[in-house]
């Protein structure tokens, strides 16, 4: 057992450190769910992929340099340690992209990766339904084969798609088989989102802006090679994305730990007292804002730590499975936990626009994104401590 | 960078287990809660023979990951005796091989008492930094009823070898056994609620219960890697073993609470074996620095060495 790094390790990480030094944007760019921060994220994409940046787990032919998962997650603290963009193509790099590598065709990979690498093209994760969240699997939108055109047609409303008030793409899953039980008869398609018949109105988050949006989808034609996998074949190909999602390569522990730093700066230019005191003065509330802050920087340590045993394990050939749902419940309450106890370091100030409010309200939506934290303990309890399953009423 | 067990460690630790397993650490642990110490010494035998007392020793070719493992086991078996003291603290901080000993220490202001130094063949004493030969005193009682708890009169001085060594060397073991403790108290919880059934169904389908030892299965899986990696640290090893404390701590408490919760009141009675690890884990919460000490440990560390 060991954690150093090996020199190729350690020369990646330099490199990546010194680029980002020189090239991330000195001011803040302007938040991506606006039109014109849309925009400036987009560039920042480009300026990332120019130097190879962007996605460096790829392949060298579609925009990467081929780095192991060690030098992604070294990447990934190295990127937030510089206070770099949030990633405006996240939704397409971290969720569809592995789903293209493993299931997509040689023709789609060509046609779909290249403009991801560059952030020319914005996908947005079309799953949830109105009626549809949790139990993603009764979703009904519809995915009509249209044999004359040698494609299908879709119709139905999705719902609370991130980025999807400017995104180009969207990527979704489709009832194309109503007589087949449930999980099955889906198909897993990506349509343009100004395709005709496509509608998206966009949704404010709590923040006030569109973050999200729904789409309504009325006779969309799809032609058969924008089908991701085998047609009915949606929910396998779908789920094997979802363990990602929560596992691993959407929250990286490098925005923990440069949060918790920050929030020990925070702490230290609070507390009104020199380097080196050991006591806590009465401004920063004594024992209990000084054990909070300690609690968030060791859950962000044990998370960057769990994080390279997941590595370890990957490396070796293995998958990430329902340890995904620990993954994903640890980290969405250790963003919380990290932003709350900064809102309260800040005292009365804590209710003025600032980062640290932003990245508060942000983080509540992690227990409720990439299911719910109620179904990853669901998921925790029945498949990784043999619990009973939960009586389920007829489904659908 | 491998950050996983090697198989050499991985089958330290089971073989371990399997001795603990067959040896009804439960019997051994309640005879000597009733001062009946001989199946516990000739335990400790058994497993000096495996190493277990060594593995601090310098140069004794183990590192700190192989104490990590061994005390887990420990703890899983509610094995008891000094063996923090012994196996853990006193090779460092006399700086000397005493595995063949039984040894026990009082550390002011941190360790207060030493553990069952009426069997000890030697019991040690830190005032203001000095490490001095001691002698038992008048005994307390542990809430860890297999925690025989004694004062210790302070004698000569001894030669000392690393002393803050030694301090995070028992804290790291202490972290470990209380992982071993909480992972103990989970599996316990899990095959309770898998069989009780009430309102016509396993307790262990409601999603109260499901939620409440999905938590704690969360708690551990986060706890264990700072342990590693406080094993694995260089300079940081006093802030890192000191995070390990506090999360093991955490999720071990955590771990105990829920699984009496979800025993009921059959959980509550000293008869059912789940008291031994209940009452371990109050004890160890508080043995070698409490939350709020090695909070302060890291907070100082962070404050005076930058965030990074
Ligand atoms: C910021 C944000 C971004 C999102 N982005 C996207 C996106 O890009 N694309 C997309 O498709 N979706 C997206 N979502 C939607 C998200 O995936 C769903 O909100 C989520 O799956 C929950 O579904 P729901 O909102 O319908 O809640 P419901 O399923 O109605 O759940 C409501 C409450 O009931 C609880 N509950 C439901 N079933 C159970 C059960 N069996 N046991 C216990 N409790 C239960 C839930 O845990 C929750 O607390 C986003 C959501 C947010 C907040």
């Amino acid at each position: 057992m060991d954690l150093s790094l090996s020199e190729t390790e350690l020369a990646f990480r330099d490199e990546a450190r010194a680029w980002l030094a020189a090239n991330v944007p000195a001011e803040p760019l302007p938040s991506m769910d606006t039109a014109e921060g849309f925009v400036a994220h987009q560039e920042w994409e480009a300026r990332l992929a120019e130097a190879r940046w962007s996605v460096v787990s790829w392949p060298r032919e579609v925009g990467g340099r081929e780095a192991s998962l060690v030098e992604w997650v070294l990447f990934e603290e190295e990127y937030h340690r510089a206070g770099a963009p949030g990633r405006v193509s996240q939704n397409g790099i971290f969720l569809l992209a592995p789903i293209l590598f493993d299931h997509g065709t040689p023709e789609q990979q060509q046609r779909f990766l290249p403009s991801m690498a560059t952030g020319e093209r914005i996908w947005a994760q079309a799953w949830s339904e109105p009626e549809a969240g949790s139990d993603l699997a009764s979703l009904t939108s519809s995915a009509r084969r249209d044999e004359d055109r040698g494609g299908w047609l879709l119709n139905g409303q999705k719902t609370w798609s991130s980025r999807a008030a400017f995104a180009h793409w969207g990527f979704g899953l489709f009832r194309s088989d109503v007589a087949a039980e449930r999980h099955r008869g889906l198909t897993y398609l990506l349509f343009p989102l100004d395709a005709p018949g496509v509608t998206v109105r966009p949704i404010a988050q709590l923040d006030g802006e569109a973050g999200f949006a729904e789409i309504f989808l009325e006779d969309v034609f799809v032609p058969d090679a924008d089908v991701l996998g085998a047609p009915g074949d949606g929910w396998r190909v779908a789920m094997s994305t979802a363990g990602n999602e929560r596992g691993l390569s959407l929250r990286s522990p490098g925005r923990f730990c440069a949060a918790a730093d920050r929030l020990v700066e925070l702490y230290r230019n609070r507390s009104g007292f020199e380097t080196g005191a050991r006591a806590p003065s009465s401004t920063t509330g004594g024992d209990h804002h000084r054990d909070r802050v300690v609690d968030a920087w060791i859950a962000a340590q044990a998370y960057r730590l769990y994080t390279w045993g997941t590595v370890t394990r990957l490396a070796a050939g293995g998958d990430v499975g329902a340890a995904g749902s620990v993954n994903k419940v640890f980290w969405s309450e250790l963003d919380i936990a990290l932003h709350e106890t900064a809102l309260d370091l800040l005292g009365p100030e804590a209710e003025v626009e600032s980062a640290w409010l932003d990245g508060y309200t942000f983080s509540l939506s992690g227990p409720i994104y990439a299911g719910t934290n109620e179904i990853q303990r669901n998921i925790v309890a029945e498949r990784i401590l043999g619990l009973p399953k939960e009586p389920r009423g007829a489904a659908r | 960078m491998r950050f996983e067990l090697t198989d050499d460690q991985r089958d330290f630790g089971a073989s371990l287990d399997r001795l603990l397993a067959g040896a009804d650490t439960v019997a051994v642990a309640r005879a000597w809660a009733a001062d009946d110490t001989a199946p516990g010494l000739a335990l400790w035998k058994r497993l000096a023979e495996q190493g277990v007392t060594s593995l601090a020793v310098p140069d004794s070719g183990a590192t700190p990951v192989d104490l990590v493992v061994a005390f887990e086991a420990l703890g899983r078996h509610a094995v008891p005796g000094p063996w923090v003291e012994s196996a853990a603290y006193a090779p460092i901080a006399l700086g000397e091989d005493i595995s063949e000993q039984v040894v026990t220490a009082a550390v002011a202001p941190h360790v207060p008492y030493a553990l069952d130094a009426d069997v000890a063949d030697r019991v040690l004493s830190v005032r203001d930094g000095a490490l001095l030969d001691a002698t038992a005193g008048e005994r307390r009682t542990s809430v860890d009823r297999t925690r025989r708890l004694f004062e210790v009169a302070p004698g000569e001085s001894a030669p000392a070898g690393d002393l803050v060594a030694a301090f995070d060397s028992a804290v790291l073991a202490t972290s470990a056994q209380l992982l071993g403790c909480g992972e103990r108290l989970l599996d316990d919880a899990v095959a309770y609620v898998k069989q009780r059934r009430q309102f016509g169904r396993e307790i262990g389908s409601y999603q109260a219960v499901k939620h409440a030892l999905a938590d704690v299965r969360i708690a551990l899986d986060f706890a264990r890697p700072l342990v590693l990696g406080a094993a694995l640290a260089g300079t940081t090893r006093t802030r890192d073993v000191a995070a390990a404390k506090v999360a093991c701590a955490d999720a071990a408490y955590l771990a105990s609470r829920t699984a009496l919760q979800v025993h009921g009141a059959v959980g509550y009675t000293a008869e059912l074996d789940l008291s031994l690890w209940i009452t371990k884990v109050r004890a160890l919460v508080t043995a070698w620095g409490t939350p709020t000490h090695h909070r302060g440990v890291v907070l100082a560390s962070l404050l005076d060495g930058g965030a990074a």
